[in-house]
């Protein structure tokens, strides 16, 4: 039980260390809590306020922001470990998890590694090796032929082997060139000698390797685990094949479809694979599965847990954290294969700061929201409903790492009944501040290819068209947007006057617009951020306190074109804080949930409302007017999101022409390139290569040559 | 009481359209806001505005109709300070000053300096209505005067913003000129001492207005505005931020003691610091009996307009038909001083005795008007009521406290002073849609004249038919009630304006904390007859 448990894993660590920092560190700390282990966090000096470090008992800087040079720092962390006293070390997924290098260190010091010997990782490490390995074990490898023989006879026997569809590919190849697919025989020897043309024009080296193409593959995983006495087990399967540019987005446990047979034979192929390499501790082995001849191949070893390990945790009941520290202090698996049973079906969506209808753009950004549904659990491995994140309120999200900001899962009796319940989650949900992909993993979790469990990589690629479409603005959520963005302001001032005014309060000081004689009659203009469209609408106030709202809006508004609201607000009433507004509108009642924030020089308003998520902008004028001569036609550059400055590619003074790159950006792992918005001579550059900026920063002005015109005639 | 509120509606609704719709496309299509949009976009957002004097104008010129006077002001709220606004109304007739509009803008000035307000004016003017310069530039309360108050409420401290959304031509041009800070906005706004029809004819000189006058001259070069701002939104933002780097001027002086005192009663806090009437605000407009010749307790009205319907009577039982005590508006100590009834001599004497009181103790003077005067008569006469209505007046006049008087019905004769008229300076005057003012009533006055006519007559020995007597009669009767009517004295601007009964509440409290802005001020009082 968990209370032996308790005191002989206490004493096999002394503290545990977790070398990792979000949703994974506080994961672990969880786990760590409940068996008594005493823990020591890691932060870097971004984390300072993490939710991790606060649930550890003690905790230690190791570095500024900089992954390189904190939690990708073994030898800080194991510093910290001897300082703190702690004898064990869990690396989480990410940074040192999958670092051989580390595990042997932290075994060289004398520090328990909370994962598989270093030689586990070495040897799944080399991912063309690995499969070799696992040819000789008997388990399924993708067919193909890799051989030194390149005669085109030898090829081509070695290519009716391998089976069709199949994939010719450059040994040195890369990006494309010099791949060709032969559907059938038949055209295998034009596919060969197309390939070693392109290769020896590309590479210079004509040689050439075969591979089974799979057209419509399934990524299927198995969690694995062994311990040191020998024993190992699989804890079934994953299916996480839908996923947009190997990052998945939706997983789940068990894999729908598949057959008793199928699971028990991919469950030993997999507890055979980590008896290959002598594992030990938490392993994932993923395949990947032919959905045409329902084969499935080896494709790698994840030697770590994943971040999809709760789906697990779900249908088995077992804290697969615990097991971690258990084997890692030299326990027995608390269970045998036999013990172990699956039961209902369990969701994850990863909920990430990106726009899926800007193109999955990354947004990253403070999170000014974040509600979670009442009666959802936090990194509990035996809840219906789980989400897991490292994150709260105020936070910044996706700047210096993963821009995940929590992992959102349901379970159910059976498949149906969790996703429904995984889509009740993720409508109440309450995320602000930045985009997210929340509305996206509402449509996939009620999209019918989905349902139907139509599943395989190319889901996303296939569907995307309606997964990230924007959809129209109902006529009663766009007057509430606008009552909405009214209410706010007037909330707003009504705040700063009354402490302005040390909240003497006097009958000025209700906010009800009173005019005298005539009906009060306020415009509000918004921008739907989703597509830019304008919304603009009249608010009218009558004495009786309901408010008429007349608008309209673009295309994307109401979907017949039209475009044009007319409703009457009534009963309405602006909640605690202005974060709340619930109002009647043409006798329909609506509830809605607020926030509001400025973002460089606009003013975002962020809705709830039955369980839909809005975003609208508005300029602010304070702050987009400039004075002096050319601030009409100036063109104002900022950055568009919080990152780092790699490159500056101008001069103060350059000519440039609308488009031209004036900075590179990098934020969330990507480049982004702030271009001039209009053509003119680069003035007020501000921006330093290497320097952190926040989104909105003014990095120049770009001013129009008949601005200066403009000016001069002036 | 409807079929008035409905009229008085109907008469602000006009007035609020301004020079009609013709002249506001025209003037939208400037890229110009209305003047009550212009004031929309300075205040806090939902906080309320008190529109002063809507009827000015009103039927004062024949045919040329002046609405509004031209001229939209009132008092509203900026960074939760208070501050008074004159907007011009270039829709009509061009923004330029008629008689009227001079008045306004002068009372709307004496207001802002009673009350320590800082003020806001958004210029949009032509100058002076030349055809009516006679009437409107040379006297002492004429257009000089405006600039003249301006100097005089900077030189006391009194913030001057002026915000130039059109043109500001000739005398106009002092108004930004003279301003603490101004505004300007490109395009639309020109301060000139002579346009370019002006210079050509004089000078000969060829000059764009722009040129001549424009935002970015000014700005930049003569320094005549301060701020240049791209567009209206942008003036108003513009003109946030001024008010908002006022520091301590104008920042209210006098409220502290009288909301300390307020405080200590024990109801202020974050949330509202007041209790509601226990009846209802519009109930008010069903208090008042269709003929004017029958009693109504002022009690009534005074329970849908203090705090909690609640109000200490102070003697009583003494001179019942003055109707004495202390309440709250708003959670301000107010000192209530109505009629209810013909004045006695011992309800002047209570009157006074009252007034003395609120000014001893710093407590403003709330009056509510429905008097058709003293009480007359032989008795009366021999028992002093002239001196006694004296000593209400001497208090009344002498009481350095805010006074904020309300025309509930009647104001005839003497009743009008001891009440506190427009002649006693209250710092602001509201009338109801049936309120009546004139030196006495209709009847009355038709049968003094009549008796006199008839006088006169029988000295000369002609005979008066009674029908010629009864047209006498009811021709200066409909005269009188006429010019006794609210929408006659409102154009005058013999009040601030006529208000819905079911607004009182609100407008006197907003006009109570406007007054209250004031630092308080010490009482003297003259000799009472005694």
């Amino acid at each position: 039980g968990r209370l032996g448990a308790r005191a002989e894993l206490a004493g096999a660590f002394g503290k545990l260390l977790v070398a990792n920092r979000g949703e994974i560190a506080c994961r672990v700390l969880a786990t760590a809590r409940l068996l008594g282990v005493p823990t020591v966090a890691v932060y870097s000096e971004a984390d300072r306020d993490a939710v991790h470090v606060s649930m550890a008992n003690e905790a230690v800087c190791i570095g500024p922001a900089r992954a390189q040079d904190s939690y990708l720092r073994g030898d800080r962390i194991l510093e910290a470990a001897h300082r703190m006293g702690a004898r064990a070390i869990h690396p989480g997924y990410g940074f040192l998890s999958e670092n051989a290098g580390f595990a042997a260190a932290c075994e060289a010091a004398g520090v328990v590694f909370v994962g598989p010997p270093a030689a586990a990782i070495a040897a799944m490490g080399n991912k063309s090796e690995a499969k070799a390995l696992m040819s000789e074990a008997g388990v399924p490898v993708v067919p193909g032929y890799h051989g030194q023989d390149q005669s085109m006879s030898r090829l081509t026997e070695e290519g009716r082997n391998v089976g069709f569809p199949l994939l010719v590919k450059a040994v040195l190849g890369g990006g494309g060139k010099g791949m060709k697919l032969a559907q059938a025989p038949e055209e295998l020897e034009d596919a060969l000698a197309s390939a070693r043309r392109e290769a020896a024009a590309a590479f210079g080296d004509e040689r050439v390797l075969l591979e089974r193409f799979i057209e419509r593959p399934r990524h299927i995983e198995v969690q694995v685990f062994a311990d040191a006495h020998g024993n190992a087990v699989h804890l079934y399967e994953r299916d996480c094949s839908v996923q947009r540019r190997h990052q998945k987005v939706m997983e789940e446990a068990p894999a729908p479809g598949i057959d008793p047979g199928f699971r028990a034979s991919i469950g030993g192929a997999a507890v055979a694979a980590a008896r290959a390499v002598g594992y030990r501790n938490a392993g994932t082995v993923e395949f990947i599965m032919d959905t045409d001849t329902g084969d499935y191949y080896f494709m790698e070893m994840n030697t770590r847990l994943q971040v999809e390990h709760p789906v697990t945790e779900a249908v088995t009941g077992v804290d697969l954290v615990e097991w971690q520290l258990r084997v890692a202090a030299g326990q027995q698996l608390p269970l045998q294969q036999e013990q172990l049973q699956l039961s209902g079906h369990a969701f994850e969506a990863r909920l990430y700061a990106e726009s899926p209808e800007r193109g999955f753009l990354p947004s990253p950004g403070t999170l000014l929201r974040w509600r979670t549904p009442p009666g959802a659990a936090e990194f509990c491995w035996d809840a219906d409903v789980r989400i897991d994140s490292g994150v709260h309120e105020g936070d910044a999200v996706g700047g210096h790492y993963d821009p995940m900001i929590a992992k959102v899962l349901a379970r159910g009796t059976d498949r149906d009944s969790a996703l429904a319940a995984l889509h009740g989650v993720l409508t109440d949900l309450e995320v602000g501040g930045l985009s997210t992909n929340q509305a996206f993993l509402r449509r996939l979790a009620t999209h019918p290819a989905f349902v139907a469990a139509e599943l395989d990589t190319a889901f996303i690629t296939r569907h995307g068209a309606e997964l990230t479409a924007v959809p129209d603005l109902a006529p009663e959520v766009a007057a509430l947007a606008a009552l909405a963005a009214h209410a706010l302001r007037v909330h707003a001032a009504s705040e700063a006057a009354v402490s302005a005014t040390s909240g003497r309060l006097t009958a000025w000081d209700i906010p009800d617009s009173l005019r005298l004689g005539y009906e009060y009659a306020a415009d509000v203009v918004l921008r739907r951020a989703l597509c830019g469209t304008p919304l603009s609408a009249r608010l009218t106030f009558a004495r009786d306190g309901s408010v008429w709202i007349q608008g309209s809006g673009g295309a994307c508004f109401d979907g017949t074109g039209g475009a044009s609201f007319d409703v009457t607000a009534r009963h309405i009433a602006v909640g605690v804080e202005g974060g709340a507004l619930t109002a009647e509108l043409d006798g329909r009642q609506f509830a809605a949930a607020l926030e509001s924030y400025m973002h460089g020089d606009e003013q975002v308003l962020e809705m709830w409302v039955g369980g839909e998520a809005h975003e609208f902008r508005a300029p602010v004028p304070c702050v987009w007017a400039r004075e002096g001569a050319a601030a009409a036609a100036t063109g104002i550059v900022s950055t568009p999101m919080p990152g780092r400055i790699i490159k500056v590619l101008v001069d103060d003074g350059a000519e440039v022409d609308v488009g031209t790159p004036l900075v590179v950006l990098e934020a969330m792992k990507m480049e982004h390139a702030v271009r001039a918005p209009c053509a003119g001579t680069v003035t007020e550059l501000a921006a330093l290569a290497g320097a952190q900026v926040d989104d909105g920063h003014i990095l120049a002005v770009v001013v129009p040559p008949d601005a200066d015109n403009a000016a001069a005639a002036a | 009481m409807d079929s008035l509120v409905e009229r008085l509606r109907q008469l602000v609704a006009t007035a609020v359209r301004g020079g009609g719709d013709k002249a506001i496309k025209r003037h939208r299509e400037r890229g110009k806001l209305l003047p009550r949009e212009r004031i929309d976009a300075l205040l806090d957002s939902g906080s309320p505005f008190l529109e002063l004097s809507q009827l000015a104008g009103y039927n004062m010129y024949g045919k040329e109709e002046v609405p509004a006077g031209g001229l939209v002001t009132g008092i509203g709220r900026v960074h939760g300070r208070l501050v008074a606004v004159v907007a011009n109304d270039a829709t009509v007739k061009g923004g330029t000053y008629y008689p009227v509009t001079v008045k306004k803008h002068l009372r709307l000035q004496e207001i802002a300096e009673r009350c320590r307000l800082p003020c806001v004016y958004f210029v949009d003017s032509g100058g002076a209505n030349l055809p009516r310069q006679a009437d409107v530039f040379p006297d002492r309360d004429h257009f000089g005067r405006i600039f003249y108050n301006q100097a005089r409420m900077s030189a006391q401290g009194i913030p001057q913003v002026a915000v130039v959304a059109g043109s500001c031509t000739a005398g106009g041009a002092y108004v930004p000129a003279m301003a603490d800070e101004s505004i300007i906005v490109r395009g639309n706004g020109t301060i000139f001492l002579a346009g370019p029809p002006l210079v050509k004819a004089a000078t000969g000189e060829d000059v764009s207005a722009e040129d001549l006058g424009g935002a970015e001259l000014h700005c930049s070069t003569s320094g005549v505005a301060d701020h240049l701002a791209e567009n209206e939104a942008h003036a108003a933002a513009l003109a946030r931020r001024v008010l908002g780097n006022l520091g301590a001027a104008g920042a209210p002086g006098g409220a502290d003691a009288v909301a300390t005192a307020a405080a200590a009663g024990g109801s202020a806090g974050s949330s509202m610091a007041w209790e509601e009437p226990l009846y209802a605000a519009e109930e008010l407009r069903g208090l008042v009996p269709a003929d004017p010749r029958q009693h109504w307790d002022v009690r009534a009205a005074l329970a849908r307009i203090l705090d909690g319907s609640r109000m200490d009577e102070f003697k009583a039982l003494y001179g019942p038909t003055l109707v004495t005590g202390f309440g709250r508006l708003f959670g301000q100590p107010v000192g209530v001083v109505a009629n209810n009834g013909v004045l006695f001599s011992q309800s002047a004497l209570k009157g006074a005795h009252f007034v003395e009181l609120c000014a001893q103790r710093g407590i403003p003077l709330l009056f509510l008007q429905n008097i058709v005067g003293f009480m007359v008569g032989r008795k009366y006469e021999a028992g002093g009521i002239a001196k006694d209505g004296a000593k209400m007046v001497m208090a009344v006049a002498n009481a350095q406290v805010p006074k904020l008087t309300l025309m509930v019905g009647g104001s005839f004769g003497a009743g009008n002073y001891g009440m506190c008229g427009r002649a006693y300076g209250p710092e602001f005057l509201f009338s109801w849609p049936n309120a009546r003012i004139s030196v006495m009533g209709g009847d009355q006055a038709a049968g003094v004249l009549a008796q006199v006519e008839e006088a006169k007559r029988l000295r000369e020995g002609k005979p008066w038919p009674a029908e010629e007597q009864a047209a006498f009669k009811a021709q200066i009767a409909e005269r009188y009630d006429r010019e006794g009517a609210p929408e006659y004295a409102s154009a005058r601007l013999w009040d601030d304006g006529v208000i819905d009964p079911a607004d009182t509440r609100r407008v006197l409290g907003m006009a109570l904390a406007a007054a209250l802005n004031a630092p308080p001020r010490p009482t003297t009082f003259g000799v009472f007859r005694m």
